[in-house]
């Protein structure tokens, strides 16, 4: 190995990396994105569930209304808004537009903002469809 | 200018030359998933407290169960078109690397393959 090899820094050098809006929400992306790849996984489950009959429907009901499955849809339905708004402005991006940092920072914070605000309508929709339903 | 080998390129160290199509099925899916998706993810949050017959009953209309469909293949392309990023980015080692990718496209074929049957079998014994 040459010397020149061994004095390359580590980019970015993740121990005093300063976390920023930008960085923080392009990471938010991909980790999003992984959580709704495995959503996919339970959609189709339910899909087979629905085919399958009432016991096994039931039984992924039950599931999802757990505690732990509900504070999962939760984070799905975040993971799925999320994903959305920050998807188009990352179709924003691709067309050309909103470059300049004033303007990242802003459509970042109205992504983490708009997001959590959906997220907040579908979980009280859902609350109030578990009980009409119940 | 040529910047490679041919066995360079040969031996798979270079450009395959298919990132662009990769780059744009991602963006096609992306637009379709806008208004799938916010129309599924609406429905399915109506539906999945619901009893049994009456999320079953949802899928009984042609028109839904055509635009279920295509949410479905739309979701399990994105979402491996995706994952695939995130394996080549991070897993150094080639030959782990292109296994998980080809098993990760495996078990999305299979998914939208299970759902579509599955959607298929409740609209038609509806």
């Amino acid at each position: 190995m040459s010397s020149l090899e061994q004095k390359r820094p580590l980019s970015p050098h993740l121990q005093v990396y300063k976390i920023q809006i930008t960085s923080l929400l392009s990471i938010l992306h991909r980790g999003t994105g992984i959580l709704l790849f495995m959503g996919s996984i339970l959609w189709a489950v339910w899909f087979v569930a629905l085919a399958t009959g009432p016991q096994s429907y039931g039984k992924l009901q039950a599931l999802f209304l757990h505690p732990l499955g509900l504070l999962f849809l939760m984070g799905w339905a975040f993971s799925f808004f999320y994903h959305l708004c920050n998807g188009l402005r990352h179709l924003m991006w691709d067309l050309g537009y909103g470059y300049d940092m004033p303007t990242v920072r802003f459509t970042g914070w109205a992504v983490v903002v708009s997001s959590f605000a959906l997220t907040v309508m579908a979980g009280i929709i859902g609350f109030m469809l578990i009980r009409i339903w119940a | 200018m040529k910047r490679e080998t041919d066995l360079h390129r040969a031996k798979g160290l270079g450009s395959a030359k298919k990132g662009v199509g990769h780059w744009i099925a991602q963006r096609v899916t992306a637009v379709a998933l806008i208004p799938l998706g916010i129309w599924f993810v609406g429905a399915f949050l109506l539906l999945i407290f619901a009893p049994f017959d009456q999320a079953r009953l949802w899928l009984s209309s042609i028109w839904v169960v055509t635009a279920t469909i295509l949410f479905v293949v739309a979701l399990f392309y994105h979402g491996c078109l995706g994952m695939q990023m995130i394996w080549e980015d991070y897993i150094p080692h080639e030959g782990t690397r292109w296994g998980v990718v080809l098993a990760t496209k495996f078990l999305g074929i299979c998914l939208s393959l299970l759902s579509i049957i599955s959607i298929l079998k409740v609209y038609l014994s509806a």
